[in-house]
């Protein structure tokens, strides 16, 4: 129906998700913001897009909101499920309360932020995006995230950074623990300044306290005897 | 015991040569490698070790009971469908063997270019691996599957768009629950760049999707995946050879169009030996399995089967479609193809000896497995920029070509001895086993009897009499 008037405000109590995405993947000359209604937890709303549009979900989204965007600007005035803007590559996606688990997996590129905290494995498999959460994370954030920086405001569950690769995760709180071969290494100016322009660009208020930056020791970078099982 | 003619060995002396079963010199050999390295032993390609296989079933051609067809006048279609339930495109195949899912990083760009030209050329598919989608393979390749890996490196939108159908990779037969590996030699800058990582790493991928956990997840997964692409895409869930008929049925649940089993003899670039020994199950065993979760859930035909692991002849083909396959997914036989484990590698049109460098990696043309090391000496299996040339994309291509063509071939010729007009007809029906092993995986009877081990009430009552006694 929306496609036929062109309007860009979609009711999901009225119109399918299908429909919805349909609509997004299309031709969409002269759209600015499309506004969603009702969202009422449902899956994938708002995937795969593939223009500079903004989308504005007025309620909670359930697994995978703005997966794969490229592009786009996404909002989620509520809660977001498993995986929001899981493999995205470019583009915008914030979430105005609380994220589950998989927030931002194995995202390429853009910028992810979550106001509230964000659960299990956040940034699991990151692959060059930047996500900025402004509470804390659950256990195993960052597990083998290849590329790309995680802002912690709040405090860090367990095992954080497992296996990590060259992503870099910055933590205003506590760390439960860390997870193999994630190591603490001192803050530089340059970190500093990435967490500032990070914290600015998600529109986050600095936390108290200083940052601290969580890497990689690269001890498992290459097959070791020495590594006694912690492949 | 042996005795020798002169008699002088006789007794104490030949047992000084006494192998141990339990400790041959295999053992002997693995047991001392682990104790000097501390670290299990990476290989490529599949399980070495005998298990049933396609080999242990038979054909009952047709004879008077059943009628066979001409084979130069009466046709016999192989025109395989995939995808029918939920895609808007199913993919429509001239023959029902494909190319299985191979990453460019495991073989070099020219190799994934001579795959996609043979495939198209025979009318087939082709497959991505773990690491992404390359211009070249796109660009070859008239049906080309993209694969949805756990370590979803090289995954993207863009490819996603552009590819046939999506393969959701849950596992593969020759390490089911075990995640990719490719050891620091292949990861070269190209390989490095297309999956973010540091070149020349030891890579180890993830054994599990990081977006999704368990078959509930897994349905959501793949209607995301759907939404994204609009529903145009058959998706493929590909499962290792384990609990076949409780995964398959969880994957047809969880929406899958296509289920693809891969059973243990299914190759692999790099994994430990003891995962590609000791993991899984035969792929006789799965196929049996897969069809009759199929058939138990009424989807038989709704959702197609396709079964890989260790398939190299139309022989095989014929046996997996009659057992109740759809497709077949070749990988090893392919690299075969192309040269794999040859003596020779071709240059100029003239044959070159590889002798030299198959000794180098302490092997010789037959018993290679090297593929981890990234120095094959072939070309196929390697990113090394003066090997990767042994293998040319138009030579490859017109070899894989030619094995493809033999197999459909040899597969209709089946077809038509057993009076079939199309291979899909083939059915358990025109099969007998040589071994009662084969005959309870297969559910086929005996050669020459009537005896499926392990089915129909017959032996339930056997088993419930002996049961009965023992209480």
């Amino acid at each position: 129906m929306s496609q036929m008037t062109g309007e860009k405000v979609f009711d999901l109590e009225r119109s399918s998700v299908r429909e919805l995405n349909q609509f997004l993947h299309g031709e969409l000359t002269g759209v600015g913001t499309i506004t969603v209604k009702n969202p009422d937890g449902a899956h994938s709303l708002a995937v795969g897009l593939d223009s500079p549009i903004r989308v504005e979900i007025e309620g909670h989204a359930g697994y995978y909101a703005a997966g794969m965007n490229q592009q786009a600007t996404v909002r989620v005035h509520g809660n977001a499920g498993p995986g929001v803007a899981e493999n995205m590559m470019s583009g915008r996606v914030e979430v105005n309360g609380f994220a589950s688990g998989g927030a931002g997996a194995s995202a390429h590129g853009g910028l992810l932020v979550i106001r509230g905290d964000a659960g299990l494995r956040c940034g699991i498999s990151l692959k060059g995006a930047d996500i900025v959460v402004g509470g804390g994370v659950g256990s195993f954030s960052a597990f083998m995230a290849q590329a790309g920086r995680l802002i912690v405001c709040g405090d860090a569950a367990e095992g954080l950074g497992d296996s990590l690769y060259e992503a870099v995760i910055y933590v205003a709180g506590e760390i439960r623990s860390l997870g193999a071969d994630a190591r603490i290494e001192p803050m530089t100016e340059r970190d500093r300044d990435a967490v500032r322009e990070l914290l600015t660009a998600a529109g986050i208020a600095p936390p108290a306290g200083e940052f601290k930056r969580v890497a990689s020791a690269r001890s498992l970078y290459h097959w070791n005897a020495d590594a006694n099982q912690a492949y | 015991m042996t005795t020798s003619a002169a008699g002088e060995d006789d007794g104490p002396a030949s047992l000084q040569l006494e192998e141990s079963a339990g400790f041959d010199r295999h053992v002997i050999q693995y047991i001392q490698r682990a104790a000097a390295t501390g670290l299990y032993e990476i290989r490529g390609l599949g399980a070495k070790r005998r298990v049933p296989h396609f080999d242990d079933l038979v054909f009952l051609g047709a004879s008077l009971s059943r009628y066979p067809l001409e084979g130069y006048r009466e046709k016999c279609s192989s025109t395989t469908v995939l995808g029918t339930r939920f895609a808007k495109r199913p993919l429509e195949l001239a023959t029902p063997i494909t190319i299985a899912g191979m990453s460019f990083g495991a073989l070099s760009a020219n190799v994934k270019e001579a795959l996609g030209r043979a495939a198209t050329e025979v009318g087939t598919s082709t497959t991505t691996g773990d690491g992404g989608m390359t211009p070249e393979e796109r660009r070859s390749s008239r049906t080309l599957v993209y694969q949805c890996l756990p370590s979803r490196y090289g995954f993207n939108p863009d490819d996603l768009r552009q590819a046939d159908a999506i393969e959701v990779v849950i596992g593969q037969g020759a390490k089911p629950g075990g995640g990719g590996m490719l050891l620091g030699q292949k990861v070269s800058p190209r390989v490095a760049a297309m999956r973010t990582l540091p070149e020349g790493i030891d890579q180890r991928s993830a054994c599990r999707h990081p977006d999704w956990t368990g078959p509930d997840d897994l349905a959501i997964k793949i209607k995301e995946l759907r939404e994204i692409t609009d529903w145009e895409k058959p998706i493929y869930v590909k499962i290792g050879a384990t609990r076949v008929f409780h995964d398959v049925k969880l994957a047809v649940h969880a929406g899958a169009d296509v289920v693809v089993v891969d059973g243990m003899q299914g190759g692999t670039a790099a994994t430990q030996w003891a995962f590609i020994e000791h993991v899984g199950i035969p792929t006789l065993a799965a196929v049996r399995q897969a069809v009759a979760a199929l058939e138990d859930m009424n989807k038989k035909g709704e959702v197609q089967l396709i079964v890989s692991g260790g398939i190299r002849t139309g022989a095989d083909v014929s046996k997996a479609l009659a057992l109740g396959a759809d497709a077949v997914s070749i990988g090893q036989g392919v690299l075969v193809a192309l040269g794999c484990n040859s003596s020779t590698f071709v240059k100029d049109g003239a044959h070159v000896s590889a002798e030299a460098d198959y000794r180098r990696l302490g092997t010789a043309p037959g018993y290679c497995h090297h593929c981890q090391t990234g120095r094959c000496p072939v070309g196929v299996t390697t990113q090394h920029p003066v090997l990767e040339q042994r293998l040319q994309p138009e030579v490859g291509a017109q070899r894989v070509r030619n094995y493809l063509k033999t197999l459909n071939m040899e597969l209709t010729m089946i077809a038509r001895a057993c009076g079939k007009q199309d291979v899909h007809h083939l059915e358990r029906e025109d099969l007998a086993a040589l071994t009662i092993e084969a005959a309870a995986m297969a559910g086929v009877p005996l050669a020459g009897t009537s005896w499926v081990p392990g089915s129909g009430s017959e032996s339930a009552q056997a088993g419930m009499k002996v049961l009965e006694r023992q209480s």
